[in-house]
């Protein structure tokens, strides 16, 4: 499993992206996308819409389960990655790449952790 | 506490996710994952263990008769080595178990029933036996493998000698030789495709799974787990316990008729089933709008109104997208027919498909 060190990781397994000057993007870890199986469908928001750190702003259906996707920031997003929905076997695939949102206007963060803390946090989870 | 299956030990070596499942320890997929396995079993073979499936046996002179009487399918007519499919329900009609029932003698069957219902079948059976009868709870002695997929008899000709493999679907050989092994070697399955069930001691479990595995590479062959057994027998269009079938649906609305003969003198629910006129039916659907409907998602009409609810659901990896099966409103089984599900707040439309959503192509000679 990947953990690029440029980005930062939440508890609920996704990952964020700074891009530049207050805009973030949001995606799902190499380790959540190996939990989840295969994946089949992706529901996003719309661009303007406002979206609240720790509430689920997305969701991704395997063939067997729906799994929630969670917001890591408050803000208002402004652009969809629209192709995952006709792919959303890439965010198996390449899960650094398939974006679901970028998020501006940031008013609010969850707790983030680095590559390395991300990778404790895991292997602790493991162990319960 | 959940039970381990004789192949637990191998599940984890071949890297399998376990899950607990009907009071056993499975393998819900594989590293290969749901789509591939799924897809290895449409073109080529796959290979599950069902070990946590339940095996009773009848025996002695009343064996048909007690078997006449608790199922709603007729025997009277089975050849030995014939399996036939069948209901046992309740006097108000609602279905205790969906099972398989085996003819070895005269005088004995063999009766296999879904895991989570095997305590209460056999007690249900026991409640209601009558004469010259011995039933055995044999589940676990017994291991159960299914190979199944277009590859399968191929597989099993390279370990198996000619006499020993039957030619008709739902037909079996009770003392067949695979690998050396004695087994039931029954030409069944659960996923819509031709292939082989077998039933053989606990203790061959794990050297008949590694030789067939072995002996299946060049064929396509992978290990399979309970994901893609859903996905498979969804496809297919079989009901499974649980969701399509309880104690609170006939056999008539599960549409399985076929499965209940009506010019059977009697059998337990037979006033029920069959007097009690329909008013609800099981019912394929193709989701027509975007996302994925699961069970227990409600059914609205065009004008709103609760038609009824969804049993299972979820993407076919074979056919490229969502299907669920239902139980609606007769007026609304009716094939093209639009509905709406509800899920998770948002509303998803459906219509009415004929079943099964998949149909092999048969070769000759299975059936």
């Amino acid at each position: 499993m990947q953990f690029p060190e440029n980005l930062k990781y939440t508890k609920t397994h996704e990952w964020v992206k700074e891009i530049t000057g207050g805009t973030i993007e949001v995606g799902l870890s190499d380790y959540a996308q190996k939990e989840m199986g295969d994946l089949v469908f992706v529901n996003l928001p719309q661009e303007g819409d406002g979206v609240t750190a720790g509430e689920t702003f997305a969701d991704v259906e395997s063939v067997k389960a729906v799994s929630e996707v969670y917001c890591p920031v408050s803000g208002i997003v402004c652009a969809v990655n629209e192709e995952l929905m006709d792919t959303p076997e890439s965010i198996n695939s390449a899960p650094y790449e398939a974006w679901f949102v970028r998020i501006e206007q940031i008013s609010g963060t969850e707790d983030l952790m680095s590559a390395e803390e991300y990778e404790a946090f895991i292997e602790s989870e493991n162990q319960k | 506490m959940e039970k381990k299956t004789p192949l637990y030990d191998a599940h984890v070596l071949g890297g399998g996710k376990i899950v607990p499942f009907a009071g056993y320890l499975l393998p819900v997929q594989y590293q290969s994952g749901v789509i591939t396995e799924h897809m290895a079993v449409r073109t080529k073979a796959g290979l599950f263990d069902v070990s946590h499936m339940g095996e009773i046996t009848f025996e002695g002179k009343d064996a048909l008769a007690n078997l006449q009487r608790m199922m709603t399918n007729d025997f009277t007519d089975m050849e030995k080595g014939q399996a036939r499919y069948s209901m046992m329900c309740m006097e108000t009609g609602g279905i205790v178990d969906d099972l398989i029932v085996y003819k070895k003698e005269e005088d004995s069957y063999l009766v296999v029933v879904n895991a989570s219902n095997k305590d209460k079948d056999f007690q249900w059976m026991y409640e209601h036996h009558f004469g010259e009868v011995e039933i055995k709870d044999i589940t676990d002695e017994i291991a159960q493998l299914a190979l199944q997929g277009p590859n399968s008899l191929e597989i099993i000709q390279k370990i198996t000698k000619e006499k020993d493999i039957p030619k008709k679907y739902y037909h079996c050989i009770f003392d067949a030789e695979v690998g050396g092994m004695k087994c039931i070697l029954s030409r069944t399955g659960y996923t819509g495709e031709d292939g082989f069930e077998l039933y053989l001691k606990a203790s061959d479990a794990r050297t008949m799974w590694d030789l067939l595995l072995s002996v299946g590479k060049e064929y396509g062959l992978i290990p399979c787990g309970l994901g893609a057994r859903d996905t498979l027998r969804l496809e297919a269009a079989m009901p499974l316990y649980g969701h399509e079938l309880d104690e609170t649906i006939t056999p008539l609305e599960a549409d399985l008729g076929f499965a209940v003969k009506q010019n059977k003198s009697d059998y337990i629910g037979k006033k029920k089933i069959e007097e009690v006129s329909l008013i609800r039916k099981r019912v394929g659907l193709k989701v027509v709008g975007n996302g994925i409907i699961r069970e227990h998602a409600k059914l609205f009409s065009k004008d709103e109104a609760e038609i009824g609810y969804t049993t299972s659901g979820t993407y076919c990896p074979y056919l490229e997208y969502p299907i669920a099966m239902a139980m609606v409103e007769l007026g609304y089984s009716i094939q093209g027919t639009r509905m709406i599900a509800e899920v998770r707040g948002r509303k998803i439309e459906a219509e009415v498909v004929s079943l099964p959503f998949y149909k092999r192509i048969r070769k000759g000679g299975t059936k």
